[in-house]
């Protein structure tokens, strides 16, 4: 079984967030990028699929995000047995849709069984990966997955619901997955092994066809939340701040004595 | 194209979810001002209609495949509707179903949609959604340009009320398309969420512990707080996602909804997805090493103490 797992760079929101100048969009130029969080729940979810059946996984990445080549590096070094550069695109896609389109371009010259990626990222404007992938390939698709096992020709999804109800789904392949959450938490990759891979190089460019994704909103402008009910913020030193929640619980009759 | 605007109903098989209400009550106010009418997408048993009484119109589709919500099955029924009834306007939530239909639906219909959206207007005849993006750190003003959009919106954006009624809706029936009989998926169990060993929506304080507490062996240090303080521990999604605490521990979307009397939230920065959970908490204190970080917009005290000093010391206040 061959899975691919498509992997994006979204910025760290423990990072200050600028807007451009003509406030449409978000200034990248000095913002730190990471792995999407749900990327890399997608493959651990892989590779625990192959460390069970065996599977070919291979994690996809568009040229164009930034820091990119440390994340495909890191998936490798994680288990991953190889790493693709998908080129083409004009500019950085910020569109999920344009996104999808070259990831279909790139599946439809190297064809997988499996596409498991990220539920959602924390920067989706214009919808999720996922559906917007299966919709232009024609693959069924299961969104908000938190578990795949694999068998003959199909795989089982354990789709959640609100409040933790989980349908069981039966899926023939190709299809593509939307991984809420991996059955355990993303495996750690020792610096080492990142710098081994990186040294023994084999990312591999791929070039895909750009196409016209669907169509996309149009960003009139972007902004801060208005703060219109602030916290009241504690101050002092961390024995008056505990001391001040001590004093709130107690004036609830949430603390004894 | 018509000017309505079309609602998807989220439902169990039995009862329509509240947050179709919360859509449902969007959807008339923005029918009001397009010119339109307030139709429902009914992808299942035809007889939840009668619970939909808010609705000008209920599209159904009834069909065997969509007694419970299958994601392939509900694409195509849900393409078969807008097809028929060209609505304006498509609302979805971002919860499960939404997750899987409206950006499918965007590339199939060919229309532009908003994700994560808080608010909606109509102005000079355009749609504009607002969405919330970067764990809320960033709104974005957004276009649905063309004569179709869809908006997946966030829980608890709308009121529920809004949406509800007591009409007799005109039920616009629909029929199944041929690709429900040849569908690539099928359910196979549904599991119910076993109950813990505590119940976190019961308890009157919670200490809840978010992505801050950095790893697994740093949980025994809120642990120690939450014994201090006799009340269970919760946590945000990727706590749990991580395996620090169980599932029946989560706060948020994807985990329970809880209304404390007191909610103590160390280390959570207040994604979208956590804030749906516990926002209702009749008091929220916040501890976060990150002055902006969104979960002080909902908190009515904060801190940016670092949790790694200030629990202890709450600890041994509570000790004392």
């Amino acid at each position: 079984m061959r899975i691919v797992v498509p992997i994006k760079a979204v910025p760290d929101l423990v990072e200050e967030i600028e807007l451009t100048a003509d406030e449409t969009g978000i200034d990248r130029e000095f913002l730190a990028f990471v792995v999407s969080e749900w990327d890399a729940q997608a493959l651990e979810e892989a590779l625990l699929i192959k460390d069970a059946n065996g599977a070919e996984v291979v994690a996809a990445g568009l040229a164009s995000d930034p820091d990119i080549d440390q994340a495909l590096y890191t998936a490798i070094a994680k288990g991953a047995d190889a790493a693709v550069k998908i080129t083409g695109g004009e500019g950085e896609p910020v569109l999920t849709g344009e996104r999808a389109a070259l990831l279909a371009s790139y599946l439809a010259s190297e064809p997988a069984d499996l596409v498991v990626t990220g539920v959602q990222a924390a920067d989706d404007l214009d919808g999720q990966l996922p559906p917007m992938l299966a919709a232009r390939l024609g693959w069924p698709h299961v969104s908000v997955v938190v578990g795949i096992a694999a068998t003959d020709g199909a795989i089982t999804a354990r789709q959640e619901f609100a409040g933790g109800r989980v349908h069981e789904l039966a899926v023939r392949l190709p299809a593509v997955i939307g991984v809420q959450a991996a059955r355990q938490a993303p495996r750690y990759a020792p610096i080492s092994r990142v710098r081994q891979a990186m040294q023994a190089g084999g990312l591999r460019e791929v070039a895909a066809e750009p196409s016209r994704g669907a169509p996309a909103p149009v960003v009139r402008r972007m902004f801060r939340p208005e703060r219109t009910s602030r916290a009241e913020m504690l101050t002092g030193s961390t024995d008056d701040v505990a001391e001040a929640i001590v004093g709130l619980l107690r004036g609830r009759g949430l603390v004894k004595g | 194209m018509s000017n309505a605007v079309l609602v998807l109903a989220e439902h169990d098989g039995k009862q329509i979810s509240d947050s179709t209400y919360e859509l449902l009550g969007a959807a008339r106010g923005l029918a009001a001002a397009l010119g339109g009418t307030a139709e429902v997408a009914l992808l299942g048993p035809r007889d939840l209609a009668g619970q939909l009484g808010g609705a000008d119109v209920v599209v159904s589709v009834d069909h065997p495949a969509l007694a419970q919500y299958l994601p392939q099955a509900s694409e195509v029924a849900l393409l078969a509707v807008v097809a028929e009834r060209s609505p304006r306007l498509v609302l979805t939530t971002c919860a499960t179903p939404g997750l899987d239909l409206a950006a499918a639906l965007s590339v199939r219909w060919r229309a532009p949609l908003a994700a994560y959206v808080v608010a909606l207007d109509v102005a000079d005849s355009a749609v504009v959604a607002t969405a919330q993006i970067l764990g809320g750190k960033v709104l974005a003003e957004l276009e649905l340009p063309g004569e179709h959009g869809i908006a997946a919106v966030i829980g608890g954006a709308f009121p529920a009320a809004a949406g509800r009624g007591d009409r007799a809706p005109e039920i616009a029936e629909v029929t199944p398309p041929a690709e429900l009989d040849e569908l690539a998926m099928s359910l196979v169990q549904v599991t119910e969420p076993q109950g813990g060993d505590v119940d976190i929506t019961t308890a009157e304080l919670l200490v809840s512990v978010g992505r801050g507490i950095e790893s697994e062996d740093n949980i025994e240090l809120v642990q120690d707080l939450g014994d201090a303080l006799g009340v269970p521990l919760s946590a945000s999604r990727p706590v749990v996602d991580a395996g620090w605490l169980p599932k029946t521990r989560q706060v948020g979307k994807s985990g329970l909804t809880v209304k404390p009397k007191a909610y103590l939230a160390f280390g959570i920065s207040g994604a979208p997805e956590h804030l749906e959970g516990m926002r209702d908490a009749e008091l929220v204190i916040a501890c976060n090493t990150d002055a902006n970080a969104p979960i002080f917009d909902v908190a009515h005290y904060g801190t940016t103490a670092d949790l790694f000093d200030l629990v202890p010391a709450l600890t041994e206040k509570l000790d004392q």
